[in-house]
């Protein structure tokens, strides 16, 4: 028979669509409408994990976020996702789910010997054993966690697409049941952006797994009101599926949308899953509470569960997850779900009680059932082991820390539901700063003081009553609105709900040990199988600190962070310790609430979206030319470009010594560019420069260096007078934004009487180089309305003119050292321009070259590239450009230059260098020593910046900044490589190429 | 040369026609080609007030993260001394050559930066869901009205954004500097993927 334990009737399931998968392979049906556990219980599945530590058989738990078991891997190929709680994933057809531990199979667990060594896997195992010799701790490691077992991280690339969103409201409401749904309504009523975001498919929490009744009717008739009520209210999001996980400062909330979890792979209706940075005027808390188990031998076998997960999986999902049930509590609420079976057909052999006096409302319909209520009894011990097949209860004495009988007592059962009490949900308030508050009465944790506009209600504070839940609800939903600056508008009033009084629960944090160090293990963290005795242990070796207890024991350490185990921890450490719960305190609540996939974190930023991807305006015509790029910051820049068959050094040679030998043409567009304008500006200038510019003519343009207040060099560049009070300044590729920002700063705070104006336009002009011995003809036969004769346009001069038609700044500079002209225009002919100096240059056969071939040329040159050349500590003296330093002002970084360290004499210094042997090309970044076989540490002298093929004088060049360097021209340093060769270079002038400057002066 | 010069938008790589269907519930275009003037100045100076007022037909907005809208002109603010003045096609240069002779004497600067920048255009029912995917600024009309404009990031790219709700639902513009425009169309798009029809 399919699905066995499937009740005939009832349930919240459709019947009607009957869903395939399978599980560990084995093929499985059950209903849309379940959870991939309520399908698995329906089919009797009781095991389907082995734990962490022991291998010990592990059965379903729970029916939410706190399970701690039912982990599995799902999906395949790129899709997969390890570790999915099964109490939360929805079932579809295809379904795969797979056991994530358990070697060579779930069923026979070779790896289970490590219960029987249990003796010898105390706490704070791995660091007493595998922390010796500490150079084996990377094999054990390995092993560690291959026998762990934490599923399996796809090979793949992810095949889904995930998406973010920033989303503002005014009231965020975290969970929709009873409470948050009433929050919703008196916030969405008045009209201020509500968003209600539940980690469920469907609204209503704890309603949908309960029996409870609401004016008379069902509860979940209600819930379907509300939830359509607010799905007509315009202002009011509605998010199901989501799962508030993360809660930071000024109310900053991110939620974790499942858009298509629910659905098979390949369906495309959206990203898999979305999350939310929600930013919210006031947050309110409805995120429920989770019931704790209790603590006693062997209450980890498969058919030992949460009673309030009982309940659900019978009332919500029709499913009896077992034939015959123990009930063991210490409150009222369990005998709810006493009832729940009874009233499904499933026998109930008893209801274990610790409390001395049962008197409530609930256990007295129980009573009248006919059900036997053990009062003042545990269960010690559980039989079973892959299914629960009985249990042992003994009787406690008066203050329940011994027993009265001898001998335990039998009981026939295949289910235990089990209830230690509730812990409401305080995880956000903790992530809000909040300090949770221990209540004696609930004996939990229940919010403290808030430190952000947030507030908790119903049962994430306390409040286990559905009346109370809806009114607090309703209440902080219209406190908050009204916070917001909108006033409640009436509506249907909160419906009444039955009362039963609940008679007080019972603290049993640890029911005590039948047969001391004997007895079976009693489990307090499931997921990582930290036992009572562990806790008690960790106590006795000294541990005071509950987080040095958690990192010793690994307690609360799991997936699950602790969600059953912490609070029954920590009370089992306080009893050891002999202080109250209060002063022991609880651990750290951290985001994520529950795992959150890496794909949603990131979003669309993946692949050519990670990070921005600026182009220039010739771009495309890179593109179509084959370009190879580079990344210049974030600038796309044509690297080479390789004709057919061609490597980068054959296509760098070729680009060179057109350049050198007749034109190239380069994209410079990427220089930072700013607008310097006022009467103060030949002042400003002379401030931020090194060098003066009070002289340079209008129509002139000349070199400058830029400092940092560290008398560094921070950038350089070519500025342009364009007028008397207007200059046009160029910055590196990759400082121009932090150039502008620089400039701004002094003006804006410390210059302000200075009278001028930045505008950055760099953006504006497009700057095409057209660099070689062959420039000027080109230039002359697009330009007709300017001289470009040598004596009319000097070199360091710009002019206004047309260039094939567009008006254009032409310069003559040049970073190679040939005679050459960057013509800016404004970028949207940028690439008509570049076009039309092609098809004007294609009598000299004009080549365009990259970037590579324009860091050969400046090299040959002995041109420096800040940021390459330069790393921040190095003054314009250790370049060799003193020369640039004016003497009779200041400027910014002059006064660092004056300390003693700047003025070392021994400092490192900006040198050429020639390999001995010509054809190599000494690595960039390599470091060089006097004497390679010196006691180590060997002494180094410094390190190549730059180092190229130079095809014109057909050797190797590199430069070098060398302890010293300047007057060492001439000797011998070696660069021992990493691949173990030792290479010989001799130390030369940076200046490679025409070092008299004449062929820029044609 | 004889043949006139051919001008190309920044998108002239993605190709700037709407990518996304009119059946979608956000569509997606370019303005190109607008005039656009940097101007900075003080306001503190009556004869800087009066003469860009007298040019421009209205006064400089001076709130800030506001628009002025002068007939066909509108001017962004940029910050206390700085605007973005937006020209229909062809009328940039012709304002640039006013204002700097109505300016003359004055501290002042005004830089063309018609090229260095175009304007995208995100309209439909789902256009704020589209950029609050990559923006953290709150976009609903409550808090960001037609009227105001804002400087701020969209992805990875700054933009300055202002909203100009249309009868057939809202609209919003982004400046975006030229060398960004291609990336951050394609990151719109890319976004839009989910509100085409399928």
């Amino acid at each position: 028979m399919t699905q066995p334990r499937r009740l005939p009737q009832g349930g919240r399931i459709d019947r009607s669509r009957e869903l395939a998968f399978s599980f560990n392979g084995r093929p499985l049906q059950g209903y849309a409408g379940d959870t991939l556990a309520a399908a698995l219980l329906a089919n009797d599945v009781r095991l389907v994990a082995r734990s962490f530590k022991y291998h010990r058989p592990r059965g379903i738990v729970g029916a939410g976020a706190e399970e701690p078991n039912a982990l599995l891997q799902l999906g395949g190929g790129g899709h997969t996702l390890p570790h999915q709680r099964a109490t939360q994933v929805e079932l579809y057809a295809g379904l795969e789910a797979v056991s994530v531990n358990g070697w060579p199979s779930l069923e026979f667990d070779l790896m289970a010997i490590n219960s029987r060594l249990a003796g010898l896997l105390p706490a704070g195992f791995y660091y007493k054993t595998f922390m010796w010799p500490q150079r084996f701790w990377g094999r054990y490691e390995h092993q560690i966690r291959r026998a762990a077992g934490l599923g399996r991280a796809p090979m793949e690339a992810d095949p889904d697409r995930y998406d973010k969103t920033h989303v503002h409201c005014d009231v965020l409401i975290a969970g929709g049941g009873p409470a948050g749904l009433a929050a919703a309504l008196a916030a969405g009523r008045s009209g201020a952006r509500v968003i209600l975001a539940d980690e469920q498919a469907e609204f209503g929490g704890g309603l949908l797994g309960s029996r409870e009744q609401l004016d008379g009717r069902p509860a979940t008739d209600w819930v379907k009101a509300a939830v359509a009520e607010l799905r007509g209210l315009p202002e009011v999001r509605m998010l199901p599926r989501s799962t508030v996980f993360g809660y930071y400062d000024h109310n900053l909330l991110t939620i974790a949308e499942r858009v298509t979890d629910h659905l098979p792979p390949g369906i495309s209706a959206g990203p898999r899953q979305r999350l939310w940075r929600v930013r919210a005027g006031r947050v309110v808390i409805a995120a429920g509470a989770i019931e704790r188990p209790l603590v006693f031998g062997n209450n980890d076998r498969p058919g030992v569960m949460q009673a309030s997960a009982v309940s659900t999986y019978l009332n919500r999902y029709a499913v009896a997850p077992g034939r015959a049930a123990a009930v063991f509590t210490n409150n009222d609420s369990a005998y709810r779900s006493a009832l729940d079976l009874l009233d499904a057909g499933v026998e109930v052999a008893a209801v274990v009680d610790v409390r001395l006096r049962v008197d409530g409302e609930l256990p007295a319909r129980v009573r009248a059932a006919g059900i036997a209520v053990h009062s003042g009894y545990a269960l010690v011990d559980v039989q079973g082991g892959k299914r629960v097949e009985g249990a042992r209860l003994m009787a406690l004495d008066s203050d329940g820390r011994g027993f009265s009988s001898a001998y335990p007592v039998g009981l026939r059962c295949d289910l235990i539901a089990m209830s230690g009490g509730w812990s409401p949900a305080v995880h956000l308030h903790s992530q809000s700063g909040g300090k949770p508050r221990f209540d004696e009465t609930l004996a939990a944790f229940v919010p403290g003081t808030s430190c952000q506009a947030e507030v908790s209600v119903g049962a994430a504070r306390g409040c286990f009553d559905l009346s109370g839940c809806l009114q607090e609800g309703f209440e902080a939903g219209a406190a908050a609105a009204r916070a917001q600056g909108f006033e409640a508008r009436p509506g249907a009033p909160m419906p009444a709900a039955v009362i039963i009084a609940q008679a007080p629960m019972m603290p049993m944090w640890r029911v005590p040990s039948w047969r001391g160090v004997k007895g079976p293990k009693q489990f307090v963290d499931f997921q990582n199988d930290t036992s009572a005795a562990d806790i008690a242990l960790a106590a006795r070796e000294g541990y005071r600190s509950v987080e040095h207890v958690k990192r010793y024991t690994a307690l609360g350490f799991g997936t699950d962070q602790g969600k059953l185990g912490n609070i029954n921890g920590m009370a089992i450490l306080a009893e050891t310790l002999g202080q109250d719960i209060p002063s022991t305190g609880t651990t750290t609540f951290r985001p994520p609430y529950t795992p959150v996939s890496i794909g949603t974190l990131v979003g669309r930023t993946v692949g050519d979206l990670f990070d921005p991807l600026r182009k220039t305006a010739i771009h495309e015509w890179h593109v179509e030319h084959g370009a190879e790029f580079e990344n210049v910051g974030q600038w796309k820049r044509p690297w080479y470009y390789p004709r057919q068959g061609e490597s980068l050094d054959q296509a760098v040679y070729r680009e060179c010594l057109a350049a050198r030998r007749t034109v190239g043409v380069m994209d410079a567009s990427t220089l930072g560019k700013i607008d310097v304008r006022g009467p103060d500006a030949a002042e400003f200038l002379n401030r931020v420069y090194t060098n003066g510019w009070t002289k340079l003519g209008v129509g002139r343009c000349r070199y400058g260096l830029m400092l940092g207040e560290d008398g560094m060099v921070m950038d350089d560049g070519v500025t342009a007078r364009l007028a008397d009070d207007h200059y046009y300044m160029t910055t590196t590729t990759g400082g121009a934004a932090h150039v502008m920002g620089w400039l701004e700063r002094w003006l804006q705070t410390e210059w302000p009487d200075l009278k001028v104006y930045l505008t950055s336009v760099t953006d504006q002009w497009a700057t095409v180089a057209v660099v070689g011995p062959q420039s000027r003809g080109v230039l002359a036969a697009l330009c007709q309305d300017i001289d470009f004769a040598a004596e009319a346009f000097p070199f360091m001069a710009f002019r206004e003119g047309t260039v094939a038609g567009v008006a254009a700044r032409v310069f003559r500079i040049s970073f190679s050292g040939e005679l050459s002209y960057e013509i800016n225009v404004p970028a949207d002919y940028g690439r008509h321009v570049w076009e039309a100096v092609m098809a004007a240059g294609a009598a000299f056969d004009i080549t365009p070259y990259g970037t590579e071939s324009m860091h050969v040329l400046r090299a040959e040159k002995g041109f420096i590239i800040v940021g390459q050349d330069t790393d921040g500590s190095v003054t314009p003296d250790d370049l060799g450009m003193s020369w640039i330093l004016a003497k009779n002002k200041d400027y910014l970084g002059r006064r660092s230059l004056l300390r003693p360290d700047s003025v070392r004499t021994d400092r490192k210094q900006m040198v050429g260098l020639k390999t001995l042997q010509p054809g190599f090309v000494l690595p960039e970044g390599a470091q060089l020593v006097d004497d390679p076989d010196a006691a180590k540490p060997v002494p180094m002298l410094g390190h190549v910046t730059s180092s190229y093929h130079s095809p014109c004088l057909g050797r190797s060049i590199a430069l070098a900044l060398i302890r010293n360097g300047r007057q060492r021209h001439g000797d011998v340093v070696y660069a021992p490589l990493s691949d173990g060769r030792i290479v010989r270079a001799e130390i030369c002038d940076p200046v490679f190429y025409d070092p008299e400057g004449a062929r820029q002066n044609v | 040369m004889s043949e006139s010069p051919r001008r190309e938008s920044p998108l002239a790589g993605v190709g700037s026609q709407p990518v996304v269907g009119d059946a979608a519930t956000v569509r997606l275009a370019e303005r190109p080609f607008r005039g656009q003037l940097n101007l900075r100045g003080d306001v503190a100076s009556p004869t800087f007030v009066d003469a860009v007022t007298g040019v421009l037909g209205g006064p400089l907005p001076v709130q800030p993260n506001t628009v002025a809208d002068h007939g066909e002109v509108r001017i962004f603010w940029l910050g206390p001394d700085e605007w973005l003045i937006i020209t229909p096609e062809g009328a940039g240069s012709d304002l640039k050559t006013v204002l700097q002779k109505a300016l003359e004497g004055i501290h002042f600067a005004l830089s063309d930066v018609s090229s260095g920048q175009t304007t995208l255009v995100v309209s439909g029912p789902d256009a704020g869901s589209l950029l609050s995917k990559s923006c953290t600024l709150d976009l609903h009309p409550r808090a960001f009205a037609p009227g105001q404009c804002a400087q701020t990031l969209l992805a990875g790219s700054t933009v300055l954004l202002s909203r100009l709700d249309r009868a057939h639902g809202p609209e919003f513009e982004l400046v975006v500097r030229r060398s960004f425009a291609d990336y951050l169309w394609r990151c719109l798009a890319d976004g839009a993927e989910e509100y085409q029809p399928a």
